[in-house]
């Protein structure tokens, strides 16, 4: 009998020191509002169709400008490749659950990269009037099970100037659509209730590529590079970035801890990996590919954007990763930052150590299981099952074909 | 992001603000001349003309007047600026159109704390660094690299024995204080065993008393010879007797050798943390000469740098020590320094002491140790290379990925002959105050004792402050004034004014990480003339 005892108490010993160990000391879980789904696998939940559009509506766009698949606006052409070939897709649209039309709405891009928006709203127009007149989905439901990958600075309201954007709002053939995109505001026209914000695209493989090793001491405090004033469009500072970038350079330009300026450094991103926090301000739109950055790269963001909705913000709980600032509070910057406890400090940083953090931000080709593809597709699952009210009766009409301004009623 | 600012975009932006609910007006498309339009650009060009005039943006003036509605006050404090006046302006979005009965949420875009427009750039009264928050800044930044060195750093460290053999000389403080600071930045524990030549002095006492590190300061009743040879010689009885006081005090840890003049760069504590018995690590070898730049320069005309030699262990393609590297001594033959205050090249040894690391259990009398280590009560003192203590070479482990990262400098660098040195306190006679000293590399003529003619300690005190500066034959600055007065305040170009917005280039200061030369002997001239002003 002793021996059993013993054996028994052997075996309990063994059993809690393997759960202990288990626990990394390096990494914590991340569980957000919606529960611990990070790691959430969307196959077998859910079942996506992607409408066959004419190449006019995304190959030939890509053909004419290459470019598009690697700025920061690329994951609406990375999520339809996903598409086509994830185990979510299915050929059968009576089965579906969502639907999605692939179009590049961000691809018309000036000689120097910039996307322009002004052909997409009857880009989009016209690709919406082919599905619904070729397929019956889009007039059961009027788009509400159909989902949209619009990455732009203001998303579906298709203009890079704010207050143009307001003015525009959400195009309203697409008011009752699920909207995939990079903006995120609180209380703003741009994003409707049911919309899912996704991280900008930043090439993984650079990011990669570009690592350091971990146990390099982390000696830079705070780590910007990026424009301040924006002399072309706002020479006298206020308007950019509502004032909050000039801000940050009028007050701590001379302050040894912040290293920040507007060069472009062929080692930013091992700079990044070298620093304990990084400023990620708001420019013209809220968001930007440096909260992508500093959390691959595992350096504290601070985020200076009022009322900004981050990516995934039900599966990700940014408040605890992050450190944001008001506006109004810029000044007392260095005081905000030193004062948080190194513990809270320490804290962050394991959060952002874990692996599955990392990869909900990233769209990596071919896709990895947790990425921000499939973070795209666990949200979508979550907003199921589709309440029956969206099911219009036969003949009934919701949405206003013809609202919008009188340019955007002309073909494409 | 943006495009350069349209006209039309302009004006839509002016109508935006004088309208608190209206429809929405596409006033983007097509150019068509309203009257309100006509009356805008007219009122446009008056507040051009009238700016002209007055030398501010007059315009700014009137929105501030008129402006009613405001949601969002924000305070500022500002420099004296006009331009900087807060212009608030609240934009109040128009309702989405299509009126879903869904439950769509209404937007009441009046909720929004948040709007679009010109803002205040805020700038506190000092922006300015506290040091209260710089301190405590740097505390969180060693928190999270102690933190970072538990994760991934050594598992395990063991303490650091360091054995310094040195004497009391003119350049004693100089090179000590080098390495005194190298060691107090080791994350590691740290023993520091100092070995001095003609017995202990208050000198060398006072100086490694600042380190705060755990010190056993002993003396060796020697005095050090004028001669390299003889200095050497004496050197490694001095470590041997810094070895036995590792094993009569039964420290346990890894013994490493640093001479006082060497250079260590902080890896290679790290590094020697993985030595199991005994190990080596390469050594860059900088045999300094005052002449090397005329002789180096008459002979390799078209090479670009003559290579560092390295002493250390070389290995075999699978990483096994294989042989040695060491000093090729040839090149030097006849022109050597012999004296130590000789300006010809001083020479390391085949082998260098200060590359080898060892177990400090290999010293202990009992234990278990391999028995390849000879016992060093048996030795007395006539060791070639540190080699000569095991009786088996090929047991020394090859460090810093096999000997191929150099992660310490050799160097010697003694003063001339004919630099008086101040005595020691028990020498010391009341010396009067002209003495001139005259060191190797700089030429500065100043006076160091004070009046009562007794010296307590030889510390390098310009008292009183210099008078007459004559500046050095060669500085590696080509645009130095070639008079370096030092009552007035220097006239540098780098130290541009600082204008607040329309320049975005920085003011210089000293970059963590810059790797160009240009912005070092910037930041170098600038500390000069800082000294030279603060002497005043």
């Amino acid at each position: 009998m002793r021996k059993w005892f013993w054996g028994f108490l052997f075996i309990a010993f063994g059993f809690v020191c393997s759960i202990a160990a288990e626990r990394n000391p390096r990494t914590e879980r991340i569980s957000g509002s919606a529960g611990d789904v990070l790691e959430d696998d969307p196959v077998g939940r859910l079942k996506v169709y992607v409408y066959e559009l004419p190449s006019k509506y995304n190959k030939k766009i890509l053909q004419k400008d290459p470019r598009c698949l690697s700025h920061m606006f690329a994951a609406e052409i990375y999520m339809h490749r996903f598409l086509l070939s994830s185990p979510v897709r299915t050929l059968n649209p009576e089965e579906a659950d969502w639907f999605y039309t692939p179009i590049y709405a961000t691809c018309d891009l000036t000689p120097t990269g910039l996307p322009l928006p002004f052909k997409s709203p009857r880009m989009v127009r016209s690709a919406i009037q082919l599905i619904s007149s070729s397929w019956p989905y889009w007039n059961r439901t009027e788009g509400a099970d159909h989902f949209f990958v619009v990455p732009h600075d203001f998303g579906a309201c298709f203009h890079y100037q704010e207050e143009k954007a307001i003015e525009r709002g959400i195009l309203p053939i697409l008011q009752r659509a699920t909207l995939v995109q990079t903006f995120g505001q609180r209380n703003h026209v741009c994003l409707n209730e049911g919309s899912i914000t996704i991280p900008p695209y930043a090439p993984p493989q650079k990011m990669q590529a570009r690592q350091i090793p971990l146990d390099t001491p982390r000696s830079i405090f705070v780590y910007f590079r990026g424009l301040f004033y924006d002399v072309n469009n706002d020479p006298e500072g206020g308007y950019y970035a509502r004032g909050a970038r000039a801000a940050v350079w009028e007050n701590f330009k001379n302050n040894p801890l912040f290293d920040i300026s507007t060069e472009h450094p062929t080692t930013y991103y091992e700079d990044m990996q070298r620093a304990i926090f990084c400023l990620c301000p708001l420019g013209w739109a809220p968001w930007s590919p440096r909260l992508v950055e500093a959390v691959v790269f595992g350096c504290i963001p601070i985020i200076i954007a009022d009322d900004i909705v981050l990516p995934f913000a039900d599966a990700i709980p940014w408040e605890e990763i992050g450190v944001f600032v008001a506006e109004e509070d810029v000044p007392k910057l260095d005081t905000i930052l030193t004062s948080i406890p190194p513990e809270v400090i320490l804290r962050k940083q394991r959060l952002l150590a874990n692996p599955s953090m990392k990869r909900a931000m990233l769209f990596p080709q071919p896709a990895l299981p947790g990425d921000a593809f499939h973070q795209i597709l666990n949200g979508l699952a979550r907003k199921l099952p589709h309440q029956k009210i969206i099911h219009l009766k036969p003949g009934e009409k919701i949405l206003n074909w013809t609202a919008g301004p009188v340019g955007d009623l002309k073909p494409w | 992001m943006k495009l350069s600012a349209l006209q039309q975009s302009y004006l839509g932006r002016r109508s935006n603000s004088f309208r608190s609910s209206g429809p929405l007006d596409s006033s983007s498309d097509g150019a068509f001349k309203s009257p309100a339009a006509v009356f805008w650009l007219v009122l446009h060009g008056l507040s051009c003309l009238i700016s002209l005039l007055l030398g501010f943006r007059f315009s700014r003036l009137v929105f501030l007047l008129l402006s009613t509605s405001s949601t969002y006050t924000s305070p500022f404090h500002s420099p004296t600026e006009l331009a900087k006046t807060l212009d608030i302006r609240s934009v109040i979005p128009a309702d989405p159109v299509g009126n879903v009965p869904l439950p769509f949420p209404n937007k009441t875009a009046t909720n929004s704390r948040v709007v679009v427009g010109r803002h205040g750039i805020r700038i506190r009264p000092w922006p300015h660094p506290n040091p209260v928050e710089v301190m405590k800044a740097h505390r969180i930044i060693e928190r999270v690299q102690t933190e970072q060195r538990l994760q991934f750093g050594v598992k395990d460290p063991r303490k650091i024995i360091v054995v310094t053999p040195t004497y009391v000389r003119t350049f004693q403080s100089l090179h000590l204080t080098g390495v005194m600071h190298s060691l107090m930045l080791v994350p590691y524990d740290l023993v520091w065993i100092v070995v001095e030549a003609g017995g202990v002095s208050n000198e060398t006492a006072s100086l490694i008393a600042k380190s705060g590190l755990r010190t056993i300061h002993v003396g060796f009743n020697q005095r050090m010879s004028n001669s390299w040879d003889g200095r050497h010689k004496l050197e490694t009885k001095m470590r041997l007797r810094g070895l036995r006081i590792v094993r009569e005090k039964k420290l346990d840890g890894i013994v490493i050798f640093a001479d006082d003049s060497n250079m260590h760069s902080m890896e290679l504590f790290d590094e020697i943390q993985n030595v199991k018995w005994f190990g080596a690590v390469s050594v860059g070898i900088l045999a300094s000469s005052a002449n090397i730049d005329e002789t180096v320069v008459e002979k390799r005309g078209e090479e670009e740098n003559p290579r560092m030699p390295v002493q250390g262990p070389a290995c075999n393609v699978s990483n096994m020590l294989a042989g040695w590297h060491t000093f090729n001594t040839l090149p030097f033959a006849g022109k050597s320094a012999v004296y130590i205050d000789d300006r010809a090249t001083v020479l390391p040894r085949k082998l260098e002491w200060s590359g080898f690391v060892l177990n400090s259990r290999l010293l202990w009398k009992d234990g278990d140790k391999p028995e390849w280590m000879k016992d060093i009560d048996t030795l007395d003192g006539d060791i070639e290379s540190p080699l000569d203590l095991v009786k088996d070479p090929s047991v020394v482990e090859p460090l810093g990925s096999c000997g191929r990262r150099v992660l310490l400098w050799w160097l010697r660098v003694e003063a001339r002959a004919d630099s008086k040195f101040p005595p020691r306190l028990r020498n010391s006679n009341n010396r009067s105050l002209t003495e001139s000293m005259r060191l190797d590399c700089e030429r500065i003529l100043f006076f160091d004792f004070d009046n009562s003619g007794s010296v307590s300690l030889a510390r390098w005190i310009i008292d009183p402050p210099l008078e007459i500066t004559v500046p050095s034959k060669r500085t590696p600055w080509p645009d130095t004034p070639p008079e370096l007065p030092s009552h007035e305040k220097p006239v540098i170009g780098i130290q541009e004014p600082i204008i607040k917005h329309t320049t975005k280039t920085r003011t210089s200061r000293s970059k963590r990480r810059s790797k160009r030369k240009h912005d070092e002997t910037r930041t170098d001239r600038r500390t000069t003339g800082f000294d030279k002003t603060l002497q005043n």
